[in-house]
């Protein structure tokens, strides 16, 4: 007990070397907000429900380094691009908006900003929504970004603007030892849409902790695709939120991309608030080594007449563990919801290990909801019948791989991105035998 | 072609396949027939490479090659082919993207090149159409959805596509219609050459008036126990398995 209160103190005491004292007074007053927040939260352990199976040990036991202000150092993304996308890029590395390398050119009805600068001209929209839906009493980590998130992303969409041009995000962590919070805000005003990726790499950044939050505004009829990638090498921690508010008639897609990852957990709360809404989840997860990838989704029906959508796949391989808890709350009001979850899971080794918990509460009568969750190792008749027509015994793997993961990457919309996709699929498959 | 020396495999422990000697020369057919479980579909599987079975005694040579050496994808680049007696679903692979793949992955293995798109559909198109098999069919998940017949003029469709020199055909005819039966045995006989060869394995007559065999030989538990003309498929239609069995306890 004392041990873990000397933790979380180490970790504050360090991120208080962070100056944000230039930043105007409501920024000021939610940091402070989110630090007495923090006194209250305590690190989970097994005993916390919501995080019975991480453990967060690797994290939390050991001492990072930050940077206090972003750097100029030159580094080369082209590794980090999607192939034949065509996108507005924008660079944050080790927490900082890297404008210098990043590459916009906005289309009308959209602006894109580092987060730490609208914050100093106390923009309007971020001074009253900014940390709304991202509730520091909630959620340790939530606190603990907004206590120190550096800088990021602000998505800023006007009525009717529908966006082309596809936004690329691209994480980047480059130093070891370090802890980055980066927080991305989108505004999705009346009847807009876009489609955004991010990616989370690192260059070196062994041993790095990333605690990244979004919180997403979705006004009525807008459409929202967030595309998440998640590939950092090497030792690498990350926990990630999104918190997405979704009014009446918008559809919010999210596609969670984790192909590799020391301890990668996602939490994805997505409030419906509107009738008429639409809202996908789908979920690839690969897991290698000694991996260990949790996905908690919440997605919580308010109003009638919504459909709600969930699909994840899991890949274990080595001795990976994969964690998977959906829940979908259908509220008394919340009359002809559809929701449908589903989460399968393919072991290729006898020591992988997936941990699957699909929850419904259902407080409405007059829905249709279902979910399911299966576990399974690849069919070796299947592979046995490809071979026999002379297919390699790799590429049958490959292919059967693939067409495990394919109804959650087929909502994929960005046909770039989905080849991409596959091919990382291909190239982490294909060469195993 | 082939040569079989007595050959023994087990599966879990048990001995299923007690010494099979065969001979195929190119241009020959032959069928296969006997008893439930006598170890018809074992034989295919052990010839095509399942790795369940185990091999424990024999050799099989086919076209200068120790086929018992190779793996199952080698074995059919080498032109070896099994028609699955109970062919499996897969859904989400491709047809004829599998098919694709299949070919050229073979054509590598023989250093030649991968066959144009064009080609590729032309082949298809002539080979659906030899044995029927509507294109739709082709083109959806392996055999996902697929009637039973369905199924096996898939089998008969991937042979032609990939032009073995020796067809195992495990039952490809049950469960077939009349029609069906005659499209098949069509496909076989347009196939057929003077430098490939085929395994029927059957336990019906029926097949064998179109699919004219060179031998017929009685698989009765792992053994080869009797070998003749065409005319023995006849005599086993009338008499049964008992007399060969009756005949085989006597040896
Ligand atoms: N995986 C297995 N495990 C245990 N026994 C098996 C296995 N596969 C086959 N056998 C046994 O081997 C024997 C031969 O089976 P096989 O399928 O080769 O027979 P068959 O001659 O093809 O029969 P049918 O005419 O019914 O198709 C049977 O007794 C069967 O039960
Ligand atoms: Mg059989």
């Amino acid at each position: 007990m004392i041990k873990e209160l000397t933790k979380k103190d180490m970790l504050i005491e360090s991120l208080n070397e962070l100056d944000f004292s230039n930043e105007p007074q409501f920024a000021l007053d939610l940091r402070a907000n989110a630090k007495s927040a923090l006194e209250n939260l305590e690190f989970p352990t097994s005993k916390t429900e919501y995080w019975k199976y991480t453990r967060i040990g690797k994290i939390i036991n050991r001492t990072y380094g930050i940077q206090h202000e972003p750097s100029n150092s030159n580094i080369d993304i082209s590794s980090y691009l999607i192939p034949e996308l065509d996108a507005n890029i924008i660079v944050l590395v080790n927490g900082f908006y890297r404008e210098d390398l990043s590459k916009i050119e906005t289309e009308n009805g959209i602006k894109i900003s580092s987060l730490k600068s609208v914050i100093s001209q106390s923009d309007s929209f971020i001074k009253d929504h900014l940390g709304e839906i991202a509730k520091v009493e909630n959620e340790l980590f939530i606190a603990l970004n907004t206590l120190c998130f550096t800088d990021g992303v602000y998505i800023d969409l006007d009525k009717n603007a529908v966006i082309e041009k596809p936004i690329h995000i691209i994480n980047i962590t480059n130093s070891n030892n370090l802890i980055s919070n980066t927080r991305t805000i989108v505004k999705a005003h009346d009847n807009s849409s876009v489609k955004i990726l991010e990616s989370f790499v690192n260059l070196q950044g062994n041993e790095s902790f990333t605690n990244n939050v979004s919180e997403i505004f979705m006004n009525p009829n807008s459409q929202v695709e967030y595309n998440k990638i998640q590939n950092k090498e090497g030792e690498s921690y990350q926990i990630s939120t999104e918190q997405v508010y979704q009014r009446k008639d918008s559809n919010f897609t999210i596609n969670t991309i984790t192909l590799q990852g020391t301890l990668v957990r996602n939490n994805l709360n997505i409030e419906v608030q509107g009738e008429g809404c639409e809202t996908n989840l789908n979920g690839i997860y690969l897991g290698k080594d000694k991996n260990h990838i949790d996905n908690h989704t919440i997605v919580d029906h308010i109003k009638p007449n919504c459909n709600s959508n969930e699909v994840y796949k899991g890949v274990l391989d080595d001795n990976s563990v994969g964690v998977f808890n959906g829940k979908v709350f259908v509220r008394p009001d919340a009359q002809k919801t559809n929701a449908y979850q589903q989460n399968n899971n393919i072991l290729l080794n006898d020591n992988a290990v997936i941990n699957s918990k699909p929850e419904l509460e259902i407080y409405a009568n007059d829905v249709k909801c279902s979910h399911g969750s299966t576990t399974g190792q690849l069919d070796k008749e299947a592979i046995f019948y490809l071979q026999a027509r002379g297919v390699s015994k790799k590429t049958a793997t490959n292919m059967m791989i693939n067409a495990f993961v394919k109804d959650a990457t087929d909502n994929i919309s960005i046909p770039a991105l989905k080849n991409y996709i596959d091919t990382k699929i291909d190239t982490r498959f294909g060469n195993k035998n | 072609m082939l040569s079989i020396k007595n050959l023994h495999a087990n599966i879990e422990g048990k001995e299923i396949l007690k010494g099979i000697n065969l001979e195929i020369k190119a241009g020959e057919i032959h069928a296969i027939m006997g008893p439930n479980g006598s170890g018809k579909s074992t034989f295919a599987a052990v010839l095509a490479g399942r790795e369940e079975y185990e091999i424990t005694e024999g050799s099989v040579d086919f076209e200068g090659n120790d086929l018992l050496d190779l793996n199952p994808e080698d074995r059919a680049r080498e032109g070896l082919f099994l028609a699955f007696q109970y062919p499996i679903e897969i859904p989400g692979v491709s047809n004829v993207n599998f098919l694709k793949t299949a070919i050229n992955e073979t054509r590598a293995y023989k250093n030649k090149d991968a066959i144009t798109a064009k080609d590729f559909l032309a082949l298809v198109k002539e080979k659906s159409a030899l044995v029927e098999l509507d294109s739709k069919l082709a083109s959806r998940s392996v055999n996902e959805g697929f009637s039973g017949g369905e199924k096996k003029r898939n089998e008969i469709f991937q042979m032609a596509m990939l032009d073995p020199k020796l067809a195992i055909l495990d039952e490809t005819d049950s469960g077939l219609d009349i029609d069906a039966l005659r499209i098949v045995a069509n496909g076989v006989n347009t196939l057929k050459s003077p430098d490939n060869a085929t395994i029927v394995i059957t336990h019906y007559q029926r097949l064998l008036d179109y699919i004219i065999p060179d031998f017929v030989h009685v698989l009765y538990n792992g053994k080869i126990v009797k070998t003749g003309g065409k005319e023995l498929a006849l005599e086993l239609e009338e008499k049964g398995y008992d007399w060969i069995k009756t005949e085989n306890v006597e040896l």
